[in-house]
């Protein structure tokens, strides 16, 4: 129960840290490392919760879903720099046009 | 166990949990990019170390892998790439602070709204954490009952490529359609790097080999111990890497059908083995136990190579053209 306990509150204080950071910061690249902490918090929320099963050791099924998870975060950060990049061509700003101005 | 070990794994966990919150404040609030991204990789070994705690060293390896060696890549890439272009758009009227604003100029109100809300957020979420259910046995024994007819004996990759293998194979799908929508973007960058240094180039050479061969390892032993083929298919991705960073980053001039191959190779294998079943007579992957091993063994040898390239191809950040100069 002691690891539970440690990396579940730390795992909801990195989500909500990422969450802030994503809605207070404008330039997409800050933005897209935000949610990537909240990824890695939601992960180990339910690492956590997986850590709690009694008897043989973790429960595998969660770890195999958080190694899917991973693998798709990885996927869905290139894609989110890509469109950045892109963005970034097309306004000369690295942020969504109409928070230029905010 | 004892008074004094339980004392120090109490004591680890806490100062490794607070070590998480205090570096991933860091990386979202220091005010200069790159060390932001410096910070996010020490950020991801961080989080390896506390999956080695929750007692899952597959995650461990993936998240030291991909999570920060391959993202703090992209993002450091991506960096340089807006930086470059800042640049040569720095004589137009392109504000240079764009990076060191650190938040967007909210006012004071909206900001003690954001901070106030997320206080609330952390608690609510705290508290529904604490009223979970008390201890539940989860799914560790109905997959441990399993195992022996799963061909491997690490009850995590006999998990990804058995018993959810359908999560696996939308995963590699995603994987692809990543690489697909970030080629038609844009054109991969012409140069990548200005001018490797020699000592970048002859690491490489002594590097690329091990690399290789440590990824062989990963994707063999997944079948007994934690490592697997999405672990292996990261260190393959990061000797791709290396060597497109030491320089070779053209194209062969011929065609590109060699590459789209190798790209589609993970997905088709493991379409292609699933049918096959089906054609046999059984469900969509359901694989006959006396042949599971060898059958997750060939699904995991061609799932490796694809998510190396398809990895590496990422950090490209585009298509790359045919045979375009250095």
């Amino acid at each position: 129960m002691t690891a539970t306990m440690a990396y579940a509150t730390a795992g909801i204080g990195l989500f909500v840290l990422g969450l802030y950071a994503l809605s207070a910061y404008t330039h997409l690249l800050r933005k897209v490392i935000a949610l990537n902490i909240m990824a890695s918090g939601i992960f180990l929320v339910f690492g956590a919760i997986a850590h709690r099963a009694p008897g043989q050791g973790a429960d595998p099924v969660p770890h195999a879903l958080v190694i899917t998870g991973v693998v798709v975060a990885v996927s869905a950060t290139a894609l989110a720099l890509a469109l950045m990049l892109r963005i970034q061509a097309e306004t000369g700003q690295p942020r969504l046009p109409d928070e230029t101005s905010d | 166990m004892d008074v004094m070990s339980l004392a120090a794994n109490w004591t680890f966990d806490g100062l490794l949990a607070l070590a998480l919150l205090w570096v991933g404040w860091r990386v979202l609030a220091s005010t200069n990019l790159f060390k932001g991204i410096v910070f996010f990789i020490a950020f991801g070994l961080l989080v390896a170390l506390s999956w080695v705690r929750l007692e899952a060293p597959d995650v461990a390896l993936a998240e030291a892998a991909i999570g920060a060696g391959l993202t703090g890549a992209l993002l450091l890439a991506a960096l340089s790439r807006l930086r470059r272009r800042q640049d040569s758009a720095q004589a137009s009227d392109q504000p240079l602070d764009a990076e060191t604003s650190r938040t967007a100029r909210l006012s004071l109100g909206t900001q003690a709204l954001l901070i106030v809300f997320s206080a609330v957020l952390f608690v609510c979420l705290g508290t529904a954490f604490l009223s979970l259910p008390p201890l539940t046995p989860g799914l560790g024994p109905q997959v441990a009952e399993q195992l022996s007819a799963s061909g491997v004996t690490n009850p995590v990759t006999a998990v990804l490529l058995n018993f959810r293998a359908y999560d696996t194979l939308l995963e590699m799908g995603v994987l692809f359609l990543a690489l697909v929508a970030v080629w038609s973007l844009s054109p991969a960058p012409a140069q990548l790097v200005t001018a490797p240094g020699s000592i970048l180039i002859s690491f490489v050479r002594v590097l690329v080999p091990i690399v290789v061969l440590a990824a062989t390892y990963l994707l063999w032993i997944g079948a007994y111990a934690p490592g697997g083929a999405f672990q292996a298919g990261a260190v393959l991705a990061a000797a791709v890497v290396l060597i497109l960073l030491a320089g070779e980053n053209t194209m062969p001039a011929g065609s590109t059908w060699p590459l789209r191959a190798t790209l589609s190779l993970g997905l088709g294998v493991f379409v292609a083995v699933g049918m096959s079943l089906m054609g046999m007579g059984r469900s969509f992957l359901d694989f006959p136990t006396d042949q599971a091993g060898n059958l997750i063994l060939l699904i995991e040898v061609a799932a490796t190579v694809s998510i190396g390239v398809t990895l590496a191809a990422l950090f490209l950040g585009g298509q790359p053209q045919r045979g375009s100069p250095k």
